[in-house]
């Protein structure tokens, strides 16, 4: 099969920082892979690559078999990628139901405002929205404005979602529901690259895990071999736990 | 209810000539020439969120486009088309190359550029006779007929400017303006090809208003580049937008009708003083009523209904 994304040497320097080094992988349709690593490490600013709100240093990023670096992020949500913000954009002025239209007719090409709106509207309901359609998006509170978001970027109609910790700043009680959310998208078909911070998430429902640390890819693989590499229990805990770790697998 | 009005209105505005005197003609002309002037701003200032200082370069460049070709023996009807073309054609080269600043150094980007078509006027003697001014060819009409000609002509003009700015407010250019002026990043991000978007609202901000200057060096006949690239032109709309309420139709016009109004009331009365009379006014309305007066609910006001 072949992939739906993928990354070759992609590297980013901002100044003498080097925020993402010779990173290479491939995403294969369908599939959900999280996108974990320490703060800083470098995760957001591979979705900001790949969305084109910053361009390459080196390598290329390749979508559906055409190569999508260097283009513009206006062209890139018109060919099926959408991605939800850390911080969310809704405009808040405009209504819920507007907020997500707008990607219906820019991005998803819908064919007048009203056919957009009645789009928006499908998807207001499967994020369970649909009784704030017509509040103003700066009424809703953390938890609801990241299902807006995650409306908006479904109504673009994307193959490709990238998600920016849709569940940061949660409570346990609104993680649930998220989670489900998340699992229906897939179940939609849409490739996923979930950035997230909650192992719990990441077990739960991600088949593959990529680990960034200070802008190097240093593990790839399933969540339950993820969780027990030496290296990423070292970025996240430090050296003295990553030891232990590994004498404890040792008795085992 | 409200469409009923709005045909009152224009039937009205049509009645006008009929029975008015020539002050009250002069005077309509004007609001109808400010309502063009307010709408246009509106493209661009309250649609997109780009504070535009360019119009008095419009409207100076239109002025001057139509009076020169006119000078050089063209009919004053292609004259007049030509300043439209050529004020809109400038600014989409100028929203290309400016568009791209943000805020406050648009504005200042966009406020030099009525000074530097001044001295390019100032400095073209031959062309433009410079400082001393243009003399345009004088129509074969009595004041009267004179006066009720380009009374009709800003109307036609205003009319298209309204229908202009409802169809661009219902359509998509309209909702993407509205994006962008609420977050571009995030309007980029959901497909809006921002630069274009930007560009055709300053284009459209231009293209009314250039006409409107053309038609202005015809009606008065003498203009001068210090009178038709006042800084007062590109200062005005904008009081008038937010008089009324940005990014709205009605309220550009309301806002065009009560800024002449008070301009008329504070000039006729306190002749002396009366720019910082009026400045004081504007200042005072927009502190009090920051979302324009059709933020107001006129009914409660009048004691038609109790306040919730």
């Amino acid at each position: 099969m072949r992939a739906i994304l993928q990354l070759q040497g992609v590297t980013r320097q901002f100044g003498g920082l080097m925020a993402l080094n010779d990173i290479s992988f491939d995403l294969q349709p369908g599939e959900i892979v999280g996108l974990i690593g320490p703060n800083g490490a470098g995760k957001t600013t591979l979705v900001n690559l790949v969305t084109a709100v910053y361009g390459l240093t080196k390598g290329k990023i390749i979508f559906d078999g055409q190569r999508i670096d260097g283009w513009k992020p206006h062209e890139i949500s018109r060919i099926g990628i959408a991605r939800t913000f850390q911080i969310v954009q809704p405009f808040p002025k405009m209504t819920v139901l507007e907020n997500v239209a707008a990607g219906a007719l820019f991005a998803a090409g819908a064919k007048s405002i009203e056919a957009a709106k009645e789009r928006a509207l499908e998807h207001l309901q499967f994020v369970g929205l649909a009784d704030f359609a017509d509040a103003p998006a700066s009424a809703l509170t953390l938890a609801d404005r990241k299902r807006l978001e995650l409306a908006k970027s479904l109504a673009m109609n994307p193959k490709l979602l990238l998600l920016d910790e849709v569940n940061a700043g949660l409570n346990n009680v609104e993680i649930k529901p998220a989670l489900d959310l998340i699992r229906r998208l897939v179940e939609r078909g849409i490739t996923i690259l979930l950035i997230e911070h909650l192992m719990k998430v990441v077990l739960a429902v991600c088949s593959r895990v990529i680990v960034l640390h200070h802008g190097q890819m240093i593990c790839e693989g399933t969540p339950s071999e993820v969780v027990r590499d030496p290296q990423v229990i070292e970025a996240y805990l430090g050296l003295r736990f990553a030891r232990r770790g590994q004498r404890k697998s040792g008795h085992e | 209810m409200k469409r009923i009005l709005l045909v009152l209105a224009v039937l009205g505005i049509l009645f006008i000539p009929m029975v008015g005197n020539n002050y009250i003609i002069r005077l309509t002309t004007i609001m109808m020439l400010y309502c063009v002037l307010a709408l246009s701003w509106n493209f661009i200032g309250g649609l997109a969120g780009y504070p535009s200082f360019a119009t008095a370069a419009f409207f100076g460049l239109g002025a001057y486009t139509g009076a020169v070709s006119q000078g050089q023996g063209m009919p004053m009807y292609l004259a007049w088309i030509l300043g439209a073309l050529v004020a809109a054609g400038f600014a989409t080269g100028l929203g290309l190359a400016i568009l791209r600043l943000r805020g406050h150094y648009f504005a200042i980007a966009s406020l030099v550029v009525a000074d530097v078509l001044r001295e390019i006027v100032n400095s073209t003697t031959k062309l433009t006779g410079g400082g001393m001014g243009f003399n345009l060819p004088i129509l074969r009409l009595g004041v009267d007929a004179q006066a009720r000609l380009f009374y009709y002509l800003m109307f036609v003009l205003a009319m298209l400017t309204i229908m202009t700015a409802a169809y661009v407010n219902r359509h998509r250019l309209g909702f993407g303006l509205r994006c962008i002026k609420q977050n571009e990043n995030a309007a980029n991000m959901i497909g809006i090809h921002t630069t274009i978007y930007k560009t055709a609202a300053f284009t459209l901000s231009a293209v009314f208003v250039g006409w409107a200057g053309a038609f202005y060096a015809s009606w008065v006949n003498y203009i001068e580049p210090g009178d038709v690239f006042d800084v007062l032109f590109s200062v005005k709309p904008i009081v008038m937008v937010l008089l009324g309420r940005a990014g709205t139709i009605s309220g550009p016009i309301i806002g065009a009708i009560a800024f002449l109004f008070l301009e008329e009331m504070v000039w006729r009365n306190i002749l002396t003083f009366h720019a910082g009379v009026l400045g004081l006014i504007v200042v005072a309305l927009i502190f009090y009523l920051p979302d324009g007066l059709l933020a107001l609910d006129f009914r409660r006001l009048l004691g038609w209904r109790r306040s919730p």
